[in-house]
């Protein structure tokens, strides 16, 4: 983060406002992080506090929702994605940027066969023949661990069982060697001994392709294995920011540590409660006007009723929206 | 644990007289622990459970070509007052079992004793007696609630079709029942889409406590909802679980959940249940190879454990509960899989230890397969002779 020039992508203040027969709904609130290349970064939370919508808004594909106003910049490879007309940013998006999604059934294209699914893709951005397509499409399928690729190259999407449908989706990623791979739940949708599967194989092939990765989830166990640095949003915002190891060991944000603590650990001795974090979370179009968490938070003041925390920086490197970061830093540990 | 640097076992099976008890297609015995004998401590009793589901073709004339095992040969007791987590990948059967110990499936065989009596016989009224003492708690929350009906119906349904409560005394059982659980009895007139999902599964379980249950079936209950939200809802329902006495049997895909919340555990593969056990005995030393291969997928929340865990990666999908496998059901993605023997005989689920049961072949109270990620046979064929062994002579 501090050498400027070093980020492959560089978010500053995105916020992403719908309108909403409740008023405006503020999903993404001034979001801003930079990822460098080949960095695995994790964007964890809940269901509705921003992290989807950020990706989308990232592809630009936040701009087609009609209701939707979207600000502050999306800097990748250099240029404000944003501020680009569309014609560029589909040059962008599935070359230099791809995606996987959550759910392999509906992300695929249940008409198409695979191979037009993969080559369009290809033949589009790489500007190759349409046999140097195919076959390269056989040797990814091949690459993520489909058996008879070149057969199964001609069959479509509901032949796959939801593991290899959500490989493909990876080969698909992966086609036109992407900087960055945004990855939205990829593992959600799956098995455990899927999930174990298709983790290695993203791991893998960031390590072979030297892609960045940005993992959204809110599944703490995926993140701790598979990313370097880990953002955690609540309610549009990011509250806080650090490596894994640091996060986990030694959360800032209670938040963080409330997260921690409710999840119950295989390899910990079973407890007789698990501790909850108390209440709901916010409705994203009735914001209160100090810290979003404070209704539920253990360590709120008046103060945080009244003012908004700011992300600021704690130790070295690490960020935290939180008036007593402090407080939690003395504590020894989760 | 210690020693045995062999993925593949010896197998030690000989001196139980091979396959002997479930040969000729006669149920596996039914593996209660302790108290055995009728009644006692089961509360209900599980024998040789089926439920296929037909495969039909043909537009008009709908011919059988198949079936869907969902459930194929289930033996088990639940305890009075206990946990019985059941876990397994999708498609496994588990959500089927707990429908069909409900009778809410229509059984292709086999039988469901609820204190001592067999609820396939029951019909009609009688069966929606016994119904009382069984419920359901499910897994979508914004399904499984009627969004024309207000809370108060919702909640006061089950004790007007069961005639529970005298008219006028309705009203404040459901609000004494939504603040059991943590929903303040003022919503009463309310609507379910005016609640987060959280809320939603605790009027669901309100529901299922009206009409006064002992066991409850709980379907995937936290996987719908927020990470932030589980721990409430699990915390929820142990402590009703100790106010009330209740059994649940706990259905869910999440192995860190299902340890944290059972006292036994049973694991299914395709239809059949391939371990049972106590809980510290399942999640400290698993038997089946399955078992041991779910555990070590299990990403935990600590970079620190993660770079050091080394997941086991088993080959290939679940197959097809329209034609599993021959013999083993496990056989086709067992690391340990011998052949001539595990595709060829169907194990069944024998009584390894006392009160730890485990379908394998490979099992057997003196041994039991040890299985391990590719880095740690790497590993051990690395030091084992020092040069270039090929790892994984046993897999893939």
């Amino acid at each position: 983060m501090s050498a400027q020039g070093d980020n492959l992508l560089k978010v500053t203040d995105l916020a992403v406002t719908f309108d909403s027969q409740e008023g405006e709904v503020h999903a993404v609130d001034g979001v801003s992080f930079a990822i460098a290349p080949g960095e695995t970064v994790g964007l964890v939370g809940e269901s509705g506090c921003g992290k989807s919508i950020s990706a989308l808004a990232i592809l630009g594909l936040v701009r087609m929702m009609s209701n939707s106003t979207i600000g502050g910049s999306v800097e990748f490879m250099g240029r404000d994605l944003l501020a680009l007309p569309e014609r560029e940013v589909r040059r962008v998006r599935g070359r230099d940027m791809a995606m996987i999604f959550q759910d392999p059934v509906t992300s695929l294209n249940p008409v198409l066969s695979i191979e037009r699914q993969m080559t369009e893709g290809i033949e589009n951005h790489l500007g190759v023949s349409h046999s140097d397509a195919v076959k390269r499409s056989i040797e990814l399928l091949e690459t993520v661990g489909i058996p008879k690729a070149a057969e199964r190259l001609h069959d479509y999407p509901h032949q796959f069982s939801g593991g290899m449908r959500q490989r493909v989706m990876i080969a698909i990623a992966l086609s036109c060697n992407p900087k960055l791979l945004l990855a939205d739940e990829p593992t959600t949708a799956l098995d455990v001994t899927i999930q174990a599967q298709i983790l290695h194989l993203m791991k893998q092939l960031s390590r072979d392709y030297g892609a960045a990765i940005m993992l959204i989830t809110h599944d703490l166990g995926v993140v701790a294995g598979m990313t370097e640095r880990i953002l955690v949003m609540y309610a549009g915002r990011i509250v806080e920011s650090a490596t894994a190891k640091e996060l986990f060991g030694h959360p800032h944000h209670p938040y963080t540590v409330g997260l921690l603590r409710s999840v119950p650990r295989l390899d910990e001795p079973r407890k007789l409660t698990l501790q909850s974090i108390e209440g709901l979370p916010p409705d994203l179009a009735h914001l209160p006007p100090g810290c979003a968490f404070a209704p539920r938070c253990v360590l709120r003041t008046e103060q945080c009723r009244l003012e908004r925390p700011e992300l600021t920086p704690t130790t070295p490197g690490r960020l935290s929206a939180c008036f007593h970061s402090d407080k939690l830093m003395a504590t020894a540990v989760v | 644990m210690a020693g045995d640097p062999y993925a593949v076992p010896a197998v030690p099976q000989a001196p139980d007289g091979s396959v002997a008890p479930g040969a000729a297609g006669v149920p596996d015995k039914p593996p209660s622990t302790g108290a055995d004998g009728d009644g006692g401590d089961t509360l209900v009793s599980i024998t040789d459970l089926k439920v296929h589901f037909p495969i039909t073709s043909g537009v008009i004339v709908q011919r059988k070509v198949g079936a869907v095992r969902a459930v194929d040969g289930l033996s088990f007791d639940v305890l009075r007052g206990e946990t019985l987590g059941l876990v397994g990948e999708s498609g496994c059967g588990k959500s089927t079992t707990g429908r069909a110990i409900l009778q809410l499936e229509k059984l292709t065989a086999g039988q469901v004793f609820y204190e001592g009596a067999d609820l396939a016989r029951l019909h009609g009224g009688a069966l929606r007696r016994q119904r009382r003492r069984m419920q359901m708690i499910f897994q979508d929350p914004y399904a499984s609630l009627n969004s024309r009906m207000s809370l108060g119906h919702i909640v006061g349904e089950p004790l007007l079709v069961h005639n529970l409560r005298p008219r006028g005394e309705r009203e404040d059982r459901v609000k004494e029942l939504l603040n059991l659980v943590g929903i303040n009895p003022n919503t009463i007139n309310r609507y379910p889409h005016e609640f987060s999902g959280g809320q939603r599964q605790r009027i669901g379980i309100a529901r299922a406590l009206a009409v006064e249950p002992n066991f409850i079936v709980c379907d995937e209950p936290i996987s719908a909802l927020d990470v932030s939200i589980r721990a409430q809802i699990i915390n929820l329902l142990q402590a009703l679980q100790r106010s009330f006495g209740l059994t649940y049997l706990f259905i869910a895909h999440d192995l860190s959940v299902v340890r944290h919340i059972s006292d036994r555990v049973a694991v299914m593969y395709l239809g059949r249940i391939v371990e049972l056990a106590a809980n510290h005995e399942l999640y400290g030393e698993p038997f089946h190879p399955y078992t041991q291969a779910l555990l070590s997928a299990v990403p935990i929340p600590d970079p620190l454990v993660e770079e050091r865990r080394r997941p086991v990666v088993l080959a290939g999908d679940v197959p097809s509960p329209a034609s599993p496998p021959s013999g083993c059901h496990f056989h086709t993605r067992c690391p340990a899989a011998q052949k001539g023997l595990c595709d060829v005989d169907d194990p069944v689920l024998r009584e390894i230890r006392p009160g730890h049961f485990a379908a394998c072949h490979l099992v057997s109270a003196a041994d039991y397969p040890k299985i391990r990620s590719a880095e740690d046979r790497a590993a051990a064929a690395g030091t084992a002779a020092a040069g270039q062994t090929t790892p994984g002579g046993d897999a893939s």
